[in-house]
């Protein structure tokens, strides 16, 4: 692998910008390709450059189909975990997904929550949610949780992502608040899109501690992200 | 798929920024039941060190002894490691599955 290789990989992870390698395993040219470019030392026919570019949306990593040893390594952004309210569950839960793959952002306008001390490592931003949600962008790779507790920063960050393609809503709360909140969004015209938020988030595995309800966030999210929304409405939720 | 592969290529990087050599290891094919998924990755440098994985564990050793050998001969080669594999490894993987594994020098 080229040093030029190497760095653009490098470059287009933080960018969130997905790629894929291809390598002739004979030599170890190799070919690195996004929608649009082509660069390095092999040069790829066009059968070949369209079936590695069409595993830049899937992230699969295979071989390619020809006579040549050619492996295709897909590079696509890592899933991303955006947390609004940077409370006691938070601070459990963002170590975890990111041990676990997600790219992380604790979203708390309140200073006193969303301090370096409270999240050490933790990218935090103390911009209003539905700011914060602008910027960064909501992509079938994000899922969203609201556990602030408080419409002002919940609800904003809500309505943003029921209409978005992001891949998991979750908000915190009991049945009660969660009522409330549902009612609240009827009334700003989501009352369709109302049934894609988790709540009670996560599976019910019975534990009632911020890490416990953190390791229940988290599996949900990954059952979702693996099986589906289908497969998760099965599994009973917990309060 | 990804977990750890941004602090994989920032490691690599920072390896070659200091000057040292190193090698990536990337899992190409697997047959039946093996650990890890085509494209996993091992990095190693120099002095042993390495992050990332291409096996439950059972095949890091091996992999990472041809890592050393492919950052002083500076040709790539590919490694394959299953149960009915006699040849270049006496290494096996517990699981019965096969996998190929690419190793290349990182310029």
């Amino acid at each position: 692998m080229k040093a030029a290789i190497l760095d653009r990989i490098t470059a287009a992870r933080r960018a969130r910008q997905p790629l894929v390698l291809v390598t002739r395993l004979a030599d170890g040219a190799q070919c690195l390709l996004d929608a649009a470019t082509a660069a390095g030392s092999l040069s790829l026919p066009a059968v070949q450059a369209a079936e590695a570019r069409s595993l830049l949306s899937s992230g699969r990593s295979t071989r390619l189909n020809c006579d040549e040893g050619l492996f295709a390594r897909a590079y696509v952004p890592s899933p991303r975990l955006l947390i609004v309210g940077a409370v006691h569950i938070a601070q459990a839960l963002a170590p975890m997904a990111a041990s676990a793959g997600y790219e992380v952002i604790v979203i708390d306008p309140r200073g006193a929550f969303a301090s370096p001390e409270r999240f050490p490592g933790v990218k935090l931003t103390d911009e209003w949610p539905d700011e914060a949600l602008t910027r960064l962008g909501l992509d079938a790779a994000t899922a969203l949780v609201a556990l602030s507790h408080d419409p002002k920063l919940d609800d904003p960050a809500l309505e943003l992502a029921l209409p978005s393609t992001v891949f998991y809503i979750g908000a915190l709360g009991s049945r009660r608040t969660h009522e409330k909140r549902l009612e609240r969004l009827r009334a700003a015209g989501l009352g369709e899109l109302t049934g894609r938020i988790h709540s009670p988030i996560g599976i019910d595995l019975g534990g009632r501690a911020p890490a416990e309800i953190a390791v229940s966030i988290l599996a949900e999210l990954i059952q979702v992200r693996y099986r589906g929304e289908h497969a998760a409405s099965g599994a009973a939720t917990r309060a | 798929m990804n977990t750890d592969n941004d602090s994989l290529f920032e490691t690599l990087r920072q390896w070659r920024a200091a000057g040292k050599s190193a090698a990536l290891a990337t899992v190409v094919s697997t047959w039946g039941s093996s650990p890890r998924p085509a494209g996993s990755h091992l990095a190693v440098d120099a002095d042993g060190h390495f992050v990332g994985s291409v096996s439950g564990g059972c095949i890091e050793g091996a992999v990472i002894e041809a890592a050393e050998q492919v950052m002083v001969s500076g040709q790539a080669r590919m490694l394959e490691f299953g149960v009915s594999d006699e040849q270049a490894w006496q290494v096996g993987l517990a699981c019965g599955g096969r996998v190929q594994v690419f190793v290349e020098p990182v310029e």
